[in-house]
């Protein structure tokens, strides 16, 4: 467990190039957030980290992220005042505040918006997230995998339209619902996805998540700043593998069903002379093959970055003639359960294969080196046997009975930035 | 058809007269603090090589790194006001907010963020307010400002927004200088808006700049229309240019390797312009320069428009060479000073341009003065400036394929005979003049970038390739030599429909108006 710190404006840097590399391509640059909160730390905003498994059983944790389109994004920038604003209409709604806010998607532009809503809000961010990386779609988390209802799910625009969906059959169906609401919205909108107690926070989601960004930014700045080799680093620092290192030769990309697919050529360069490395692509790398030979999978983390910088290259922006290296990092524990696999492994993403993880036997919930700044101690729990969990059955109030306080009252006062 | 080419870099402003695909004469001359002086200079130099009469040229080509090193250097640039159309989007983030704090402080004029705006689909965001604008107006003119920026979200896809906010600008303040964001960039708003207030804070130096051109030809007796190299290594008429100075940031290293590639024949290739202070590489792709897709940082500011995929490293004929340590090789130069300062010239700074001398590449100056450097030292400084080419003309590449490698610029003596990865190395006459070559052959362009949204491929690259052709024309081109040079489409995610962002670029001949 690690004691409660508080991000520097070096560390939102940090973190942003952290999450674009757990973003595995997908998930949309953090640039903007991370801009919007230097902005809010202007004026005097300071955001807080927590250590998960410092929460009680029964506090209750908010969890945020952005939905749309990257490419919107680039127009309408961020908007962490929606997000602040989801989270009020979440607690008006359960007539409950919460203890924090923990983050949907650690990888991409979405690992800042917990960050958005603590600055504006003060809630502190848990640290911790529901993937461990970036994925396309709901059902492809934590909560997922573990059987926790999908709702409810309060969804704000920018110009403060809003939803609540009350229920919902399961997360696909979530996901299906929320998809088409966002594109009526403009292609972007702002979520609080279903809140979960604190016990549930401890044992169903991927922990540490935000300081493992804010390592993976801390070693990459360092490398640059000592001129070492980035992509060694990470490699050092994560246990991961270097893949293949080559030249990108080419680029295929189509939209289906709101996703972008497609692959990536790689011609090989230095010890990979002579070889070939092909990615494809759902938002996220997803396989990757050297000379038609499978090598890598999700739920494994597949992060195309670059040679020389270390900064990862997306699936949005990857272009003819990068120089790059593949990376493969250990998937979450969660994620390569057997359950786990059927939301996340290969077959979710309509590949005929089975999962092989690059790191046999290795245990993801080993404790992480200590962090300069917020380190941990002893005592990082072992992510649960998912398989055998037994969901609680009714985790949240739903709005009946003596939860329901008159939406006025329920929300509570709390230091916004001035 | 006569044409003259001068390309204003730096350290040199270079000159020459083509009739046709003929080198008639060239020029290399150091530029002058007076910009306008110096291209005078060297177009008056080369007239009278040549002994052509002035009223013979058919046209005048210039390509100015002026304006670029004004946004660097920080001077010559105007106070500017920031109108963004796009509440309640957008609103978190305003203008000027990732600017150097020093350059944000000349430029950042009045801000305004008023609603508007269109959604990725074409709908408003909300109805814009036209009193708002109106207001905004009115303050920019009660401050004094003479120059306004307008950004309007998702405008790349409507230019709506920005046309409404320019016409109650004309009407608040007439004669106001007004750069809409549409014209210049693409989608991706904060870095389009920051080129968009660049461009506006140049325009009076721009102005300036160009109509002293025009006059100073006009005294010499050139009748001859006057073009602008831009940054996509072709031209636009003079007053088109003065309205966007920022399509001439790169022209220097644009001009050069579209020189590169007339002088050579070859339109795939790597090139690289050896100068005195720098070294840029960059690609040939269909004889033109390899645009850059992503972020480019200007003066410190994040840019996304047309600019030449670039690569500069500081090593030119003046980088300085530690006496003590052959490989540790600039980036400092001694710049316009080489020849009071070189070793060779009688100065005591060791420069590459002595290493190339003691090495027998060029005859410069007095060898005797580098005579007594070890054959070691000069063996290892030119190992390692050898290097440094390859390992960044590599850097290059887009893909193994052995590819030729083009060297221009005076500094061309410092090139290996031979490089790893290349086919070969491709020396071509004139080479030191060859980035006035590329702005005195530069074509007229027309590009498009749009989505379209339920058209499909083919009819959507057509619509694309017909408005890329009117626009070429528009700019001045023979419609009768248009060749499409760009293609690119890329289908988006999440957008309704079958969304796709089509790029085209178009180019054609300067049409023959005499």
């Amino acid at each position: 467990m690690h004691h409660p710190f508080t991000l520097t404006e070096t560390d939102l840097e940090d973190i942003a190039t952290g999450a674009w590399i757990l973003g595995t391509g997908g998930g949309g640059d953090p640039y903007f957030s991370m801009l919007e909160t230097k902005l809010l730390y202007e004026r005097g905003a300071r955001v807080s980290v927590i250590d998960p498994l410092s929460l009680n059983d029964d506090d209750l944790v908010c969890c945020v992220g952005k939905m749309g389109a990257p490419l919107v994004t680039q127009e309408k920038l961020g908007d962490g005042e929606a997000i602040a604003e989801t989270i009020r209409r979440m607690e008006a709604y359960l007539g409950r505040s919460f203890t924090g806010v923990m983050i949907w998607e650690i990888g991409g532009a979405n690992g800042f918006q917990a960050i958005l809503a603590s600055a504006i809000l003060g809630l502190p961010v848990v640290d911790c997230d529901a993937m461990g990386r970036a994925f396309p779609q709901a059902d492809m988390t934590t909560f997922a995998i573990c059987d926790l209802p999908a709702y409810p799910w309060t969804m704000v625009d920018i110009r403060r339209n809003s939803i609540i969906f009350t229920e919902a059959e399961d997360w696909s169906w979530m996901e299906r619902m929320t998809r088409r609401a966002c594109t009526v919205f403009g292609s972007v909108a702002a979520t609080c996805k279903a809140p979960r107690t604190g016990r549930e926070v401890k044992t169903c989601t991927v922990l540490h998540t935000l300081s493992k960004a804010l390592r993976l930014g801390r070693i990459v700045r360092e490398a640059r700043r000592t001129h070492q080799d980035p992509v060694q680093a990470i490699l050092d620092a994560e246990g991961g593998v270097a893949l293949f290192r080559g030249k990108v030769s080419d680029v295929q990309r189509r939209t289906s069903e709101g996703w972008l697919r497609g692959t990536l050529q790689i011609d090989g360069l230095d010890a990979h002379a002579g070889h070939g490395f092909q990615l494809e692509f759902q938002n996220e790398y997803a396989i990757g093959r050297q000379d038609g030979v499978v090598r890598v999978t999700v739920p494994d983390l597949i992060c195309v970055l670059d040679s020389v910088s270390g900064e990862a290259i997306g699936t949005e922006t990857v272009r003819y003639g990068q120089r790059v290296t593949v990376v493969g990092l250990p998937a979450p524990a969660i994620l390569r359960t057997p359950k786990g696999l059927q939301h996340v492994g290969p077959r979710a993403f309509g590949y005929d294969l089975e999962f092989r993880s690059l790191f046999p036997g290795e245990d993801e919930g080993k404790t992480p080196p200590p962090l300069e700044g917020g380190g941990w101690g002893e005592g990082c729990v072992q992510p649960p046997a998912v398989g055998a969990r037994t969901p609680p059955a009714n985790p949240l109030p739903q709005g009946e009975g003596e939860n329901l306080r008159p939406i006025a009252a329920a929300i509570p006062n709390r230091t916004t930035t001035p | 058809m006569i044409r003259a080419g001068i390309d204003v870099g730096g350290t040199n402003t270079d000159a020459v007269l083509l009739q046709g695909s003929t080198v008639l004469t060239a020029a290399k001359q150091p530029t002058t603090a007076d910009v306008t002086r110096g291209v005078i200079d060297s177009l008056r130099l080369v007239l009278q090589q040549s002994a052509i009469a002035p009223a013979a040229i058919d046209a005048v080509m210039i390509g100015t790194t002026h304006f670029v090193n004004a946004v660097v250097q920080r001077r010559d640039l105007a106070p500017v006001a920031a109108l963004r159309v796009n509440l309640p989007a957008a609103a978190r983030i305003p203008p000027f907010s990732d600017w150097p704090p020093d350059l944000r402080a000349i430029v950042r004029g009045p801000v305004f963020m008023v609603r508007g705006g269109h959604e990725v689909d074409g709908r408003p965001i909300m109805p814009i307010d036209t009193a708002a604008i109106r207001d905004a107006a009115r303050s920019i003119r009660a401050a004094g400002i003479e120059s306004v920026g307008v950004t309007a979200v998702f405008s790349p896809l409507t230019s709506q927004a920005e046309d409404t906010a320019a016409a109650i600008l004309r009407e608040e303040c007439p004669g106001i200088a007004i750069t809409l964001s549409h014209d210049l960039g693409r989608i991706g708003l904060l870095a389009r808006e920051n080129v968009t207030l660049l461009n506006a804070s140049l325009i009076k130096l721009a102005r300036g700049t160009i109509a002293a051109f025009e006059q100073a030809l006009q005294a010499m007796g050139i009748q001859a229309p006057l073009y602008i190299t831009q940054n996509d290594g072709t031209v636009v008429r003079a007053a088109s240019a003065a309205a966007f100075p920022v399509h001439c940031f790169a022209s220097g290293p644009t001009n050069s390797l579209r020189g590169a590639a007339f002088l050579s024949g070859l339109t795939e290739a790597v090139v690289i312009d050896i100068g005195g202070t720098t070294s840029d590489f960059g690609a040939l792709v269909h004889g033109f320069p390899r645009p850059a897709n992503n972020v480019v940082e200007i003066g410190g500011v994040r840019t996304l428009f047309r600019m030449p995929d670039l690569l500069s490293i500081g090593l030119g004929g003046g980088t300085l060479v530690d006496p003590a340590d052959p490989e540790s090789i600039g980036p400092r130069s001694v710049g316009f000073r080489l020849t009071e300062q070189a070793r060779v010239f009688g100065g005591e700074t060791l420069t590459c341009t002595d290493i190339g001398v003691a090495a027998g590449l060029i005859r410069l100056g007095d060898p005797q003065r580098v005579a007594g450097l070890p054959a070691d030292f000069v063996r290892r400084a030119l190992a390692r400036i050898h290097t440094m080419i390859e390992e960044n003309a590599d850097r290059m590449k887009t893909s193994t394929a052995p590819l030729p490698l083009i060297a221009v610029g005076g500094g061309g003596f410092l090139m290996p005979e031979q490089i790893a990865g290349f086919s070969g190395v491709v020396r071509v006459p004139h080479q030191e003049v060859a980035n006035a070559v590329g702005a005195a052959i530069a074509q007229v362009s027309g590009e498009v970038d749009r989505v379209f949204t339920g058209l499909g491929r083919p009819a959507a690259i057509a619509e694309a390739t017909r408005v890329a052709r009117e626009r070429a024309v528009g700019n001045g081109a023979d419609p009768a030599t248009l060749e499409v040079v760009e293609i690119e489409d890329l289908p988006l995610a999440y957008l309704p429909g079958d969304s796709l962002r089509v790029r085209v670029r178009v180019v054609g001949d300067v049409r023959h108006t005499v």
